[in-house]
């Protein structure tokens, strides 16, 4: 039984950096319809941030591992709208593919400029935030991964306040509905399309905090596996729908989590991606996706 | 011949489109003039996850070039040093090899440091009747592929018996688990030593997790070992994942000792471990803390060379290596690659600073191991260990 809720934990402090990433998929999905692989560098990018910074804050202290963390999701918030004001605003109008064949070569490109700047050998990421382990019985809690789970919950229910209770939320659903009819009501969608980015990639650098927080060896590729997995999450719980990213990472990790400890550990990857065939099946839409309401 | 068809059939068949190539580029090569330097070439990981290793190794050989030559070179010919970076990634090494005989026209060739990359080039070095001297390729399959093919390190075989050792009576384990990264040969060889010595001497394997090379999250594997109480974790992967697992392990609560093969010895198990990975141990074939006085002057010129660093035990094969090949060179008269291999294989207890190595009949070396431990942030000299 302790073992159960052991991995459970495990799982879900997985999952909810998946969820997190699996946000940004989403968001941008709802608005523009095209997935945006640049995501899961913009995450590496704000790993690399907190580790420059984390230089220079002292360490083990909260906050100095909030500057880190806030610092981090500005740089990516601002870095994710000059992606998408050089990259992807000329090629508004044009083919779908045109864009994501785009999207692959920002995200080729902040891989390897990385290892140009970053160097390519594993950097240890610093303890900006204090560490320290509780237990319950045999079942051990790490402050990180508590961290992890309270921060990742913080910042969806804000991003469901922002998507549903302010005046730009309202504006991204408008745009999502209907790109023309928002701007035919005075929705002035660049600025909307550049806020989805920025918000997506601001929860993309907390992502890659905590990601480094829990994995603290961090380095240029590091971006690729949990991009990959985010993007399954975000597929699974209904690509476009915030609670289904969410959902959809909590999941995954967990699955990904429980085959791990299992004997059939090798076949972790080929497991979560047969969940999630059998469950497209069944749900095409995803788990919270229907095919027409509720985009962003 | 029929040790390197008793390879693999997948890896000859992948092999196999490359054959061709280098059949025809050495029928080229033997025909040209010799040039005035001779060229040794070296294939390693210089960046990405292994860099750690490749880096360290480089010093060593380059060290190792640059005394030769300040001594006159050999057969009063200078070493001219070609170095091709394969970034850690799977593929590279055949191709890296493949431009430095065909192109660069190398006599021998040096490296790679993990197995999978030595297994790589392996076939392409045979088929240039090249010798290859790998460095800390352990799996035993790597010299298996074909009589030009030389390692100047012990096999996994021999690691997994020392480890095997030390468990049971240094450390007293009665039963252990191990943790093997599937997609490393040399990690998947040294488990199956390692399980099938430790049982022999009346041990118990109590479990096998598995992990993949390149993950973080090891905390499902460690759960599952947490309740089964062993009294050794063996980590029989490299140092990145190690330290990891180390730090998960220590923050799950699993306080048991860790150890591990050659693949843990890098500052970056250290400098990612941190308090995780005090009271470690692993085996390794050099420790700079060695009295012996050989050890002590390479420590000495390898530290005026690179900025007082203390060489790693890859620095040091690396070092030896060149030597050892320079030797041969000497002994053989010539670089011609079926003279030079006769040569190499004929090597009989060469004075090393990695120990007096042999070239035995399946061109490994025969030396012993050294446990190292991890304390108070530095990696010590525990034991000296042969099986």
């Amino acid at each position: 039984m302790s073992e159960f809720l052991q991995q459970l934990l495990n799982g879900l402090s997985l999952g909810a950096i998946y969820a997190l990433i699996a946000l940004g998929y989403t968001m941008v999905y709802g608005v523009l319809r095209f997935i945006n692989f640049a995501h899961s560098d913009v995450f590496m990018v704000g790993a690399f941030i907190g580790y420059y910074l984390g230089k220079l804050v002292p360490e083990n202290i909260v906050w100095g591992g909030l500057v880190v963390l806030l610092a981090a999701m500005l740089g990516c918030a601002l870095l994710g709208m000059i992606i998408e004001r050089l990259a992807y605003r000329p090629l508004r109008g044009a083919a779908t593919l045109n864009v994501l064949i785009t999207a692959i070569g920002v995200s080729l490109l902040l891989e390897y400029s990385g290892q140009v700047f970053f160097g390519a050998t594993p950097r240890t990421f610093p303890a900006v935030f204090p560490s320290g382990n509780y237990s319950f019985g045999s079942l051990v809690i790490s402050s990180n991964q508590i961290l992890v789970i309270v921060v990742a919950a913080l910042l969806m229910v804000a991003l469901q306040l922002i998507v549903y209770r302010t005046k730009i939320g309202t504006a991204m659903r408008a745009v999502s509905l209907n790109p023309k009819a928002a701007q035919l009501v005075g929705v002035n969608n660049d600025v909307v399309i550049s806020f989805t980015f920025g918000l997506g990639s601001a929860l993309a650098g907390a992502g890659g905090i905590l990601y480094a927080l829990n994995y603290p060896s961090i380095d240029p590729l590091m971006g690729v596996m949990p991009g990959l997995k985010a993007f399954v999450a975000a597929v699974l719980g209904g690509i476009g729908n915030i609670p289904g990213a969410a959902l959809g990472g909590l999941l995954l990790g967990t699955v990904e989590t429980f085959v791990n400890g299992s004997q059939w550990s090798t076949y972790k990857d080929a497991i979560a991606f047969a969940i999630l065939i059998i469950i497209l099946l069944f749900r095409p839409a995803g788990l919270l996706g229907k095919f027409t309401v509720e985009k962003v | 011949m029929n040790s390197f068809f008793s390879l693999g059939r997948g890896r000859l068949a992948r092999a196999f489109p490359l054959l061709a190539v280098t059949v025809t580029l050495f029928t080229l090569t033997s025909c040209t003039r010799e040039p005035d330097a001779i060229k040794l070439g070296h294939y390693g990981s210089l960046t990405g996850k292994d860099a750690a290793f490749g880096v360290a190794t480089r010093k060593g050989v380059l060290l190792a070039i640059e005394e030769i030559n300040a001594k006159g070179g050999v057969l009063g010919r200078p070493l001219a040093y070609l170095v091709e970076d394969i970034q850690s990634k799977q593929g590279e090494s055949a191709t890296a090899v493949k431009k430095l005989i065909s192109r660069d026209k190398v006599v021998a060739v040096i490296g790679a440091n993990a197995s999978a990359n030595s297994l790589e080039a392996a076939p392409i070095c045979q088929n240039s009747k090249i010798p290859m001297m790998a460095i800390s390729s352990t799996n035993p399959r790597v010299t298996e592929v074909g009589d030009y093919i030389f390692r100047i390190c012990f096999i996994d075989p021999f690691q997994g018996a020392v480890l095997a050792k030390f468990a049971h009576t240094s450390l007293k384990a009665k039963r252990v688990a191990l943790l093997t990264a599937v997609n490393s040969p040399y990690s998947v060889g040294l488990s199956a030593v390692l399980r099938q010595d430790f049982t022999a001497r009346g041990g118990e394997i109590i479990a096998e997790q598995r992990y993949n090379e390149g993950e973080k999250d090891f905390r499902a594997q460690l759960t599952a070992l947490r309740p089964l109480k062993p009294d050794v974790i063996a980590i029989t992967g490299f140092y990145a994942e190690a330290a990891l697992i180390c730090l998960q392990a220590r923050a799950l609560g699993i306080d048991v000792p860790f150890i591990g093969g050659d693949g843990w010895e890098a500052p970056q198990l250290i400098e990612l471990g941190g308090k995780a990975v005090e009271g470690t141990y692993y085996s390794t074939y050099f420790s700079a803390e060695n009295d012996a006085p050989e050890v002590r002057a390479f420590v000495k010129k390898f530290s005026a060379r690179w900025n007082n660093e203390t060489p790693e035990a890859v620095s040091a094969l690396g070092y030896d290596a060149v030597y050892l090949i320079a030797a041969a060179m000497t002994k053989a008269g010539t670089t011609t690659g079926p003279t030079l291999r006769d040569a190499i294989a004929a090597t009989k207890n060469f004075p090393g600073v990695t120990g007096q190595t042999t070239i035995d009949e399946k061109r490994n070396s025969a030396k012993a191991a050294v446990m190292l431990t991890v304390k108070n942030g530095r990696s010590l000299f525990f034991e000296s260990v042969t099986p």
